[in-house]
């Protein structure tokens, strides 16, 4: 029996000629992951007392989730991780206005290479299976635990498999996708598994889509989430990284490998429409025509799911010489300072501004509710980020449902839940 | 934590997928002293339960205990808040390794979840991987700890166990 790319990652990093799930296994860690929570793990380093962190050119730190600083805390936090940074000789560091959201940063600036053992303290750190690595979030103390000694035990997950067919009809992207997969699964689902997800349409999919689906498997509780290693992603890679990486058996799961469960979903049968999470848990799922015509006081595109390029482009698609509802208002947030950049370049952020969103700088934004964005009590947003559990966005009192980029620019204009649909079909002003 | 067997009250009895936020909202992950995150617990959605717990009460609730975030501030509110140990019909798997690394126990108990009550007296063994209800003397099955956690736990987290490990 051959094993699943989770199995052979974790043997590899290991050193094992072959592991079994449930196995315990001390993997070596290619790459370290933290954002703001760097403060955390610095605390938590420091008490350990060990002197130096074990490899200062595998720690990435990306600051993201208040930046800029929006509060005399959070400067201090800041201004404490970049010290620290400073004095360890950590290599890899995005401050403010040099990076965005630490999934995005990671991925254009090539760190996350097939076969590689990831982890990250936040859990949508699942997104790097989009580039064929075993990728998860830890702890802040765990993290402490990897800086100091650059490995880390795992229980060896059993693997689900996805496998996609079918084409998605107009306006049905990944995020439908995946909030489908999760509504059937359920918010535990996944839990402690890997699901690799394949098939012609996932292969399909555009590095940035794929990245969806591995960033919102954890939403079902996934350990790790991998989608295809081909040319497509090769390609990516080599223009991030400047070098060819050779594709390689150990990339892929072999083909007789061990599932714990195969499930099957054909697009176009079981995706005729949009999907949207409604308040307030990812999986509870509704087809959008359910929810068409509930009143929004907030759109919100961005997030380390949907604030990449094809997101923004197809919210630019919808709103292109329309305007955001008079009692909505909607957020814009490019999920990266390179994404920004190639944004405006191509006329989506201008296309954006004079349809009335407000463009926010690159970082977590709104999504975790700590600053810009914040919903009042009564207030609904819908909103292309990942997670729409009670105060999530700001009161316990607000509701936020979750849908694709182009359902959120749709739903901004009418003022209500709306088809991307049922504002083109409207005269443009 | 050293010790196998604990005894305590059941404060709160709580349902299924209680997340992260809900345990400890984004707004106060600014708060980095672990010690202060207590204050917190629960500030949303039940924050009447704080008040209830006393040091060495238990937490009890459904599936999927501590879902979404890797917010390490929501483990350490509730051990923080006085809470002795967690049992579950199942824990999010980050919420799990959070609770071990910072030596609250985090117990699995699907029998345990459904049957017992809130106010109850009950005894948890971690290694034999029982929950003992007091009153009655009722023996519920529970997974026990494996090796690696229960060592970490021994050691009162991951931070000791290292501390000793490589600053003796």
């Amino acid at each position: 029996m051959g094993m699943t790319l989770a199995e052979k990652i974790l043997a590899r990093a290991s050193g094992r000629e072959r592991v079994r799930p449930e196995e315990i296994v001390v993997a070596a860690v290619d790459l370290a992951l933290s954002h703001e929570n760097a403060d955390l793990v610095r605390k938590s380093f420091l008490e350990i007392g060990v002197a130096r962190v074990w490899d200062p050119e595998r720690i990435v730190i990306i600051l993201d989730h208040r930046v800029p600083a929006e509060s005399e805390r959070t400067a201090a936090t800041h201004k404490a991780i970049r010290e620290f940074v400073h004095a360890q000789g950590i290599q890899h560091f995005y401050d403010v206005g040099r990076g965005g959201i630490c999934h995005q940063v990671l991925a254009e600036n090539g760190h996350v290479l097939p076969g590689m053992v990831v982890v990250g303290t936040d859990s949508h750190t699942t997104t790097h299976g989009a580039f064929g690595a075993f990728a998860t979030g830890i702890g802040a103390t765990e993290m402490a635990g990897v800086w100091t000694e650059g490995c880390l035990w795992f229980k060896v997950p059993s693997t689900l498999r996805i496998e996609v067919s079918g084409r998605f009809p107009p306006w049905v992207s990944a995020k439908d996708l995946i909030l489908y997969i999760i509504g059937r699964l359920g918010a535990d689902g996944a839990d402690y598994r890997a699901v690799e997800f394949d098939g012609p349409t996932v292969r399909a999919l555009s590095v940035a889509s794929r990245m969806v689906l591995a960033n919102l498997s954890m939403e079902m509780g996934a350990k790790a989430a991998f989608t295809p290693v081909d040319e497509r992603l090769l390609d990516y890679l080599a223009a991030r990284t400047g070098r060819t990486i050779p594709d390689s058996e150990d990339f892929a799961p072999d083909p007789d490998a061990d599932y714990e469960r195969v499930l099957r979903v054909d697009a176009s049968r079981e995706l005729q429409e949009p999907q949207v999470a409604c308040p307030h848990a990812v999986d509870n799922v509704r087809p959008l025509s359910q929810v068409r015509g509930v009143p929004v006081h907030q759109g919100v595109v961005g997030s380390c799911t949907n604030g990449r390029l094809e997101d923004l482009e197809a919210a630019a698609e919808v709103l292109r010489g329309r305007r955001v509802h008079p009692r909505t208002r909607l957020l814009v947030i490019p999920a990266s300072q390179q994404i920004l950049l190639e944004a405006i370049r191509l006329g989506y952020i201008q296309t954006l501004i004079e349809a009335g969103a407000m463009i926010n700088p690159p970082g977590c934004g709104p999504c975790v509710g700590v600053h810009q964005g914040i919903l009042a009590a009564g207030e609904t947003c819908i909103s292309s980020t990942n997670r729409n559990f009670i105060g999530r966005m700001g009161s316990k009192d607000s509701q936020v449902y979750l849908a694709s980029p182009a359902v959120v620019a749709a739903s901004a204009v009418a003022g209500e839940i709306a088809h991307p649909e049922d504002i083109l079909q409207q005269e443009v002003a | 934590m050293s010790a196998v067997k604990l005894r305590g009250r059941v404060a709160a009895k709580l349902g299924d997928n209680i997340d992260t936020d809900l345990i400890y909202p984004g707004r106060f992950l600014n708060i980095t002293d672990r010690e202060k995150t207590g204050e917190h617990l629960f500030e949303l959605a039940f924050p009447e339960i704080r008040s209830r717990i006393r040091p060495g009460d238990f937490l009890v609730a459904g599936k999927n205990f501590g879902c979404g975030s890797s917010r390490e501030q929501a483990t350490a509110a509730v051990k923080y808040a006085g809470v002795g140990a967690v049992i579950a019909a199942g824990f999010a798997r980050i919420f799990f390794r959070n609770s071990i690394n910072l030596g609250l126990p985090a117990v699995v108990s699907p029998e345990a979840a459904a049957r017992v009550q809130e106010n109850e007296e009950i005894e948890l063994d971690l290694i034999a991987g029982t929950v003992t209800r007091l009153a009655t003397g009722e023996v519920l099955a529970a997974a026990p700890l494996d090796p690696r956690a229960a060592e970490l736990l021994a050691a009162g987290g991951l931070i000791p166990y290292l501390k000793k490990k490589y600053a003796p």
